[in-house]
């Protein structure tokens, strides 16, 4: 299979296949490819070249035609799609029954429906309220909506796109689990996954894609760590072991806060944090626990209700993004195209859209084009930024670019507090690890660092405290047990 | 005092009520089809007025009623089709080709009227739908007048109310337009066209829309005068929001808004000589504003309204 | 199916002859309306052309004409640049209009240094004030400005028949409804004599360029597209997003209250409901001829207006209905729109096996 974006060559001439009643995992890091590969096997893009060979319980073989979502369902291939495919304004069952039924007839067989889906609950154990409004239910459930959804069209081939990303431990164990008995019934299953230790938990089988190359490919329990790390990034990946930060005086303090939820999601309930320089706070947990409600807190686009703020012993009662980038917060946001940066403006525009009130950016109104230029310049270079040229649209900046830019932006002005949300999320090792180390060397330099995570793994690698968000509540804990932790993101609170 | 609360008990109020909510009902229903599916079609004040149009002149050559009606719906679909081209499939502005839709639509009426009619002293005109007069029912006191001395196109409008309903809260066509204005990727996933599914709800509901301006040349009046549609469009546009996307509502909302215009129009006469007429003509539109307002914060906008969707985009 | 990806790089000289091409297209495309009309169509084309450059008088004529367009593509450029979508444009004229009647008719006197400045902020006021409303709507309860300010034309129109026939009524004015006239010390001047250019258009010129280093060159330009082009992004990033909205508008309206102002104190002198025959809107496809560039728009400008005078000529010339008029200038726009996206995205048609989903 091969597909190119443009310039990019996103599958190279990839090679896959997947016998019947077996778990394969696809392997790789962000941005090798794999969910690329698995969207052309299910329709959603158009192959530049290639065939899809499906054969059916006879024996049968059919070529899949390309980009038609319908051939693969017809083929009996599901896909569970890392970002959902589901209408929230329906119900869980209205959203099965999406496509599943004729467009124009003029009866909906619903009840035959129900029965079908009651009896699937029961064999896979994956229960969702039929009649709810997905738009009310938890990230969990709405997994397994998705689940059901393919279960309900009978499919023999399952494809699960990084499946344990929004998921604690335990509701990752739980789903494995589930897999593993659909499997025992005949489905054939090839999840996607950039977590190794995961893949080689619960595959019988491993292909491992590098820059839309598959690069290694074997079976699961003769695997050898190593060889499948260096497939993957290519080379030895070292991590150095952390040092541990020596933190200084406070520079956030957050006092018994209580926010409504950022776009009527989770909001914060008797929030305490105190934060100080020189340290990285790790806020592990799902997301939709009210991580929205605190980096908007933090950036000031969310006022608390009640409590107190204050950076750097200054209050900030009513704060807004301004008043917080002035007393030095630097933020890094979840969405780094939503938030982060104006995609149609240029490199240069971008560095400088926090400071415009800068002597070094304005004077007296008007923008001092030649020292933005410069300066941009400089900053491309210290940090690494590549792309078109400082003058050209960012928009045409890879994602570990923009990361970059955005790192720059934030650390250039010194910042004694950074909060980084999902700063690697999407991003490869090595933009990764880039990432990772800047905002060492910013503790180092004294700043204080919230990072706010799903990954786990991450949380536990980079922070110096840990703590875990549930239900708008925060809660410190000593301990770096991924089973413990993975207990208190699904609620448990441990004494 | 009393004059006012006579206005509401006289059946020729409540008359003249559903018989201005007509063209409106029309309008929203075809405004709610278009943006349930995720587009917002401002070109609906042209359609209104290609609907006027069209429709008349086909009456005016000889196609009888209904087939002007058939027309103008037709003549609607073409401008929907066009802008469903325009914003669905190339993903262009949907404020943008709505507005050219609008000033395109009112210029090809326009241009056509006055070709193939030169100007004349009074604009000729054609023998509209009269009110129906059904056996018994019509005799009814009050709601005799009111419901069953309509015209056949109000009696179309509110049967197309009940149709549309229907569609969208009891088919499987609806389950995936709703779906389709939410998450374009749900529908797509699950084997539907999203392109398709987006192209018939702008085609059908201009249709509508056009329906609407017909109401105008075909049975409130009698013939096609330049600026007769007035900003009715644009109202219904308002409505829509403040009925929630919903038939029902739509209804509610049509009607409401036709009672006021009946109420300015009685009131005038009553109060004309203290406060000036046109003050009573600026009710429908402060009104629609003040509609609007109230409902905005909380309004359910379909989540992919605006949002173009293509296909395998990165 | 048809396939669409969008084009990595956008050359500048195709987006810059974009507007020509669909300017040069909707001209040619009028063709197919006057086929009907049973005209010649080179007469009529040479009729139009005539109407505009066939005499000083003509010319002068289309760009007095084209002084309300730069006005009005100036408040709609500039406000779609922040994507506030101000489509009263045509009110917030009149409300111009009515402020310089109110304030040049007699209630002030004094020398012209003074009365036209004086005049010409009224009607900035006024229009300014009149998106003022529709963008606090906007801000304080998320109501949908291109609604509100669309309806409020409605509004402000009636409003005006009811000024026109009150307050405002001329007493010498034969029973008409117009207001008195400007006083002559508020008129613009004339700039050719015996031709009706007035001073508006070299302050049109003049505004399209101020407008042009503001939105280019100062800070506040820079929000101005940083909101336009990504609000949240802006939002994030420390700027005063509803405060950028609500100076927008009252600089879109000032602008479209200008145009109102330059119609009665340079041209016509006194006010009547039909001081505008649609300049609001026209204004809209003039901006996005000119791709909502302020220098663009001067070009816009010049074509619509020698399109509608053309029109107008030819309408006189051979019977034509002037319509035809509105017909090439929407097309202009529906051409305009499809230019941009084939600049932006490559089409590709793939030959897939039958029916898709």
């Amino acid at each position: 299979m091969t597909k190119r974006f443009g310039s990019v060559v996103a599958s190279d001439v990839i090679d896959l296949d997947l016998q019947h009643g077996e778990v394969l995992a696809l392997l790789g890091e962000n941005g090798a490819g794999k969910t690329t590969l698995m969207n052309m096997l299910f329709g959603q893009y158009t192959p530049d070249a290639g065939t899809v060979h499906v054969w059916d319980d006879a024996g049968n073989e059919t070529i899949l035609p390309a980009g038609q979502p319908q051939a693969a369902i017809d083929a009996r291939i599901g896909m569970v799609h890392q970002h959902f495919t589901l209408a929230e304004n329906l119900s869980v069952l209205d959203n099965i029954l999406l496509g599943a039924e004729p467009l124009f007839s003029l009866v909906r067989h619903r009840r035959d429906a129900r029965e079908k889906l009651t009896r699937l609950m029961d064999d896979s154990g994956l229960i969702a309220p039929l009649d709810t409004r997905v738009g009310d239910l938890t990230v969990g459930e709405r997994q397994r909506v998705e689940i059901l959804k393919a279960l309900y069209r009978d499919v023999r081939i399952l494809v699960l796109d990084e499946p344990t990303a929004v998921l604690t431990p335990q509701e990752a164990d739980t789903m494995f689990a589930s897999m593993r008995a659909m499997v025992d019934r005949g489905l054939s299953v090839i999840f996607i996954s950039h977590k190794l230790h995961e893949v080689q938990a619960f595959s019988d089988r491993i292909a491992v894609l590098r820059h839309g190359r598959k690069t290694g490919e074997m079976v699961t329990k003769d695997a050898n760590t190593g060889s499948i790390i260096r497939m993957m990034v290519g080379e030895d990946l070292k991590v150095p072991p952390r040092v541990a930060g020596v933190p200084k005086k406070p520079i956030l303090e957050l006092q018994d806060i209580h926010t409504s939820g950022a776009g009527g999601g989770q909001g914060l309930s008797r929030l305490n944090l105190t934060v100080r320089g020189g340290e990285i706070v790790g806020i592990a947990g799902v997301s939709g626990n009210g991580q929205s409600a605190f980096a908007g807190l933090v950036s000031g686009l969310v006022q608390p209700q009640s409590g107190a703020m204050s950076v750097s012993g200054k209050a900030m009662p009513k704060p807004n993004p301004k008043a917080m980038l002035d007393a030095g917060v630097g933020r890094i946001p979840e969405d780094r195209h939503h938030d982060g940066i104006v995609s149609a403006m240029s490199v240069a525009e971008n560095l400088v859209i926090e400071r415009l009130d800068a002597p070094d950016v304005q004077t007296r109104g008007f923008l001092r084009k030649t020292q933005i230029a410069a300066h941009a310049q400089d900053l491309t270079q210290k940090y690494d930024v590549r792309g078109p040229g400082i003058e050209a649209r960012s928009a045409l900046l890879s994602g570990g670019n923009i990361q970059k830019l955005i790192l720059a932006r934030v650390l250039e002005t010194n910042p004694d507090l950074i909060l980084a949300n999902q700063p690697t999320r999407g991003l490869d090792f090595k933009a990764a690890s880039e990432v990772s180390r800047r905002l060492f060397e910013a503790r180092d330099r004294g700043a204080g660092v919230i990072l706010i995570s799903e990954d786990l793994d991450e949380v536990l690698s980079l922070a110096d405290r840990i703590l875990v968000m549930h239900d708008g509540h925060l809660q410190e804990t000593d301990s770096r047990d991924r089973t413990v932790i993975g207990l208190m993101m699904a609620g448990g609170r441990v004494t | 005092m009393m004059d006012f609360v006579n206005i509401f008990l006289s059946d020729s109020f409540w008359a003249a009520s559903l018989r201005i909510a007509t063209p409106l009902i029309f309008g929203v229903l075809g405004a709610l089809l278009c943006e349930r599916s995720g587009v917002l079609n401002l070109g609906i004040e042209g359609i209104f007025v290609v609907g006027a149009m069209t429709g008349w002149m086909a009456v005016w050559l000889g196609a009888g009623l209904w087939g002007g009606v058939v027309v103008a719906a037709l003549s609607g679909a073409l401008f929907g089709l066009f802008h469903g081209i325009l914003t669905v499939i190339f993903g262009l502005s949907q404020h943008v080709s709505g507005l050219g839709i609008t000033l395109f639509g009112t210029s090809v009426a326009s241009f056509t009227y006055r070709t193939a009619l030169p100007q004349v002293s009074s604009p000729p005109r054609i023998e509209p739908f009269r009110a129906l007069d059904i056996p018994i029912l019509s005799d009814l006191p009050f709601i005799g007048p009111v419901l069953f001395q309509q015209t056949a196109m109000t009696w179309l409008a509110l049967f197309l109310v009940a149709i549309v309903w229907w569609m969208m809260e009891k088919t499987a066509l609806g389950v995936a337009i709703k779906a389709v204005g939410d998450n374009p990727d749900a529908v797509n996933a699950q084997g539907l066209s999203v392109i398709k599914l987006r192209m018939g709800s702008v085609i059908a509901g201009s249709a509508l829309m056009a329906l609407g301006g017909a109401f105008l040349t075909m049975s409130a009046f009698d013939a096609f005068f330049f600026g007769m549609v007035n900003g009715r469009g644009w109202i219904c546009i308002a409505l829509v929001i403040f009925a929630s996307w919903q038939p029902g509502k739509a209804l509610m909302g049509a009607l409401l808004f036709g009672m006021f215009d009946a109420l300015q129009v009685r009131l005038q006469t009553q109060a004309g000589a203290i406060i000036p007429g046109q003050i009573f003509l600026m009710a429908p539109y402060v009104l629609s504003i003040i509609a609007l307002v109230i409902v905005a914060r909380k309004a359910d906008y379909p989540r992919a309204l605006l949002t173009p969707w293509f296909k395998g985009q990165r | 199916m048809i396939q669409i990806t969008q084009k990595e790089n956008q050359s500048r000289w195709v987006s810059l002859g974009i507007p020509i091409v669909a300017a040069v297209l909707s001209l040619l495309l009028a063709a197919i309306p006057l086929a009907f009309t049973g005209a010649s169509i080179p007469d009529a084309y040479v009729q139009m052309i005539n109407g505009v450059f066939g005499s000083l008088f003509n010319f002068t004529e289309m760009l007095t004409r084209a002084t309300p367009l730069i006005f009005t593509g100036l408040a709609a450029a500039i406000a779609f640049r922040a994507k506030l979508w101000n489509i009263g444009a045509e009110g917030q004229l009149y409300l111009g209009a009515m402020a310089a009647v109110w304030v040049g008719t007699g209630m002030v006197d004094g020398p012209p240094i003074l009365m036209i400045p004086l005049v010409l902020a009224a009607g900035a006021i006024a229009g300014g004030l009149g998106m003022l409303g529709p963008a606090l709507l906007k801000t304080r309860f998320g109501a949908d400005e291109v609604v509100t300010s669309l309806l409020l034309n409605f509004i402000i129109l009636i409003f005006l028949q009811m000024m026109l026939e009150g307050p405002l009524k001329d007493p010498m004015g034969l029973g008409w409804p117009q207001s008195e006239p400007i006083i002559d010390n508020a008129i613009l001047p004339q700039l050719i004599t015996r031709m009706r250019l007035h001073a508006g258009f070299i302050l049109a010129l003049g505004t399209a360029v101020v407008a042009y280093v503001i939105l280019a060159m100062t800070v506040w330009g820079f929000k101005v597209r940083a909101v336009g082009e990504n609000a949240a992004a802006a939002r994030h990033a420390g700027i005063a997003v509803n405060k950028t909205y609500l100076a927008v508008a009252m600089a879109s309206g000032a602008l479209a209250g200008i145009a109102g102002v330059s119609e009665v104190a340079g041209l016509k002198g006194y006010l009547t409901a039909d001081l505008s025959p649609g300049f609001g809107y026209t204004g809209i496809v003039v901006a996005m001829l000119a791709g909502l560039s302020p220098l663009g728009v001067i070009a816009a400008s010049l074509f619509v207006a020698s399109v509608f005078v053309g029109a107008d000529s030819m309408s006189r010339a051979i019977g034509v209905s002037s319509f035809i008029a509105d017909l090439i200038v929407s097309m202009s726009l529906i051409c305009v729109l499809l230019g941009g996206f084939f600049a932006r995205f490559n089409l590709r048609w793939d030959r897939n096996k039958g029916g898709g989903s």
